[in-house]
């Protein structure tokens, strides 16, 4: 016999001095994880397309901040090049940054899906792209995607949003499969509707909106972005080391009625 | 430094088989009471031992999960023993790999009546102290041959396609009662259970050579998974399936 099916265990969560790039750190679900990582000792590379996004830089030397367009190509090349230049290694990328839209389908027009399809998908494709290139050198690597309830179920009046989810979750297993042999894990999460801000420029009651989607939760209330962090973070640590390819739902059981 | 599952009292079945002994140690590592049960008349009272040896506040007790009686006397243990029930992990299982046709009744029925009877069973027991908890959590193990076939184990196939959709109505019926239910999809993981199939077949098992991972996982993959589910830190996780297979069912 003799063989080591199962390689030796390696102790703790593995965060402690690791590099991660977090998309859409600003504020939200983002913000949340890049607090999370950063607490466990995780060095972050912050992106938004927001100047707030300094404000996480200047507090640690701990944290740098990239300033752009997820949907762009450039920007996903510069974060990663931050991370190694600045701290030496890439160990996880958050595909975090997205965007929604509320809109009947046959209102729904060419720039409103390219503009979804951009940010949710081309985004967090061009991202993960480079983040594998530099994990496969070391052998090892974390990416967790940021899906939705819409992964796996239709929202009505949300086809493009929906559809992005759906896209950036099939994307996720083939990045687990390719990535297995290398050691890079790929999972996405996918959660119920959050209590966040991002659809405070939007509409004026946008805390109350979001609320009034608690009953479609048999949980009976909506998640806190904490809640959505503390998935992210356990997907990004050793702790979940045999989990490639999941589709992770964190939606206070929408999915399971 | 608190562990993630301070001040919980849990009860794990088939606690002296790979997943669960993971599970009972990390439970604890953790600083979990745990209960930890199985058919055995010794196995998991040496385990208890050796956890307590340890610092650990544990008990044991044997229970046949597809015993009713068993349940309610194992639960009232806990009662006697710990005074609150806060997490119920159902790890007991077991396998017979004939497929359709080569599956004799009682065989189908002992499976059915370990994987899935046991699993509602021990859930009906366990309700009313996890209901008291305020802030519990049920974990039912599954499989992903209880997502996926494979073409043999029928009666396996069978239950643990079962103990997904009975979490799913269970997650449905107390989500707002306090009490989150999940299950555990594992793929192929180095335990007792499949150990004469790893002997015989190595890395070149069908499964292993799939998994785009390239390797079993080991019981304590399963573990942390475990304790996630059962800590807060899954607060808003309920009625999910949790694959943890090195990525062989994503393709």
């Amino acid at each position: 016999m003799a063989h080591d099916i199962a390689p030796p265990s390696v102790s703790g969560d593995g965060l402690l001095g690791s590099v991660a790039v977090v998309t859409g750190a600003a504020r939200g679900v983002g913000a949340a994880t890049a607090a999370w990582l950063h607490s466990r000792g995780v060095k972050l590379v912050v992106e938004d397309l927001r100047p707030e996004v300094h404000h996480l830089a200047e507090q640690s030397d701990d944290v740098v901040a990239v300033q752009g367009d997820v949907a762009e190509e450039q920007t996903a090349v510069r974060a990663t090049q931050m991370a190694v230049e600045r701290f030496g290694r890439l160990d996880i990328l958050v595909n975090n940054a997205g965007r929604t839209l509320n809109k009947p389908f046959p209102d729904t027009t060419l720039q409103d899906w390219d503009d979804l399809m951009a940010v949710n998908v081309r985004g967090a494709f061009l991202h993960a792209r480079e983040a594998f290139k530099v994990m496969q050198i070391r052998g090892q690597g974390a990416i967790v995607n940021v899906g939705s309830y819409t992964c796996t179920v239709g929202l009505p009046q949300g086809s493009a949003y929906s559809a992005s989810k759906g896209a950036l979750a099939q994307l996720t297993k083939v990045i687990a499969l390719e990535g297995g042999a290398h050691g890079i894990r790929a999972n996405i999460v996918a959660p119920g509707v959050i209590e966040t801000d991002m659809l405070d420029n939007i509409r004026d009651d946008s805390r109350d909106y979001l609320r009034s989607f608690a009953s479609a939760h048999p949980i009976g209330r909506i998640a806190q972005p904490e809640e959505i962090a503390e998935v992210i973070g356990f997907l990004a640590s050793k702790r979940s080391s045999f989990m490639t390819g999941a589709v992770v739902a964190v939606d206070g059981g929408f999915t399971a009625a | 430094m608190t562990g993630r599952l301070e001040g919980k009292v849990a009860l794990i079945t088939g606690a002296t088989g790979g997943i669960g002994t993971a599970t009972a140690e990390m439970f604890v590592r953790e600083g979990a009471q745990v209960m930890l049960t199985d058919t055995s008349t010794e196995a998991q009272y040496a385990l208890s031992d050796r956890l307590r040896d340890e610092g650990a506040t544990v008990s044991a007790t044997t229970l046949d999960v597809s015993s009713a009686q068993d349940w309610t006397d194992a639960v009232e243990r806990v009662d006697q023993i710990f005074g609150r029930l806060d997490v119920l992990v159902n790890v007991a299982g077991i396998v017979y790999w004939e497929g359709i046709e080569d599956t004799d009744e009682s065989s189908w029925d002992r499976v059915i009546a370990v994987n899935q009877t046991g699993t509602w069973l021990g859930m009906r027991a366990a309700m009313p102290h996890l209901r008291a908890s305020g802030n519990a959590s049920v974990i039912n193990t599954s499989s992903i041959l209880g997502l996926i076939g494979s073409g043999g184990a029928a009666a396996y196939h069978a239950s643990k396609g079962a103990v997904r959709l009975l979490t799913k109505t269970a997650a449905v019926e107390y989500a707002t009662a306090g009490v989150r239910v999940n299950s555990v999809h594992p793929g192929v993981i180095a335990t007792p259970m499949i150990q004469t199939i790893l002997d015989e077949e190595g890395e070149q098992q069908a499964d292993i050579v799939r998994t785009p991972m390239r390797r079993a996982g080991r019981p304590d993959e399963i573990s942390p998974v475990m304790v996630f589910l059962a800590s807060d830190e899954s607060s808003f996780i309920t009625g999910a399936e949790i694959v943890v297979d090195g990525g062989l069912t994503a393709h």
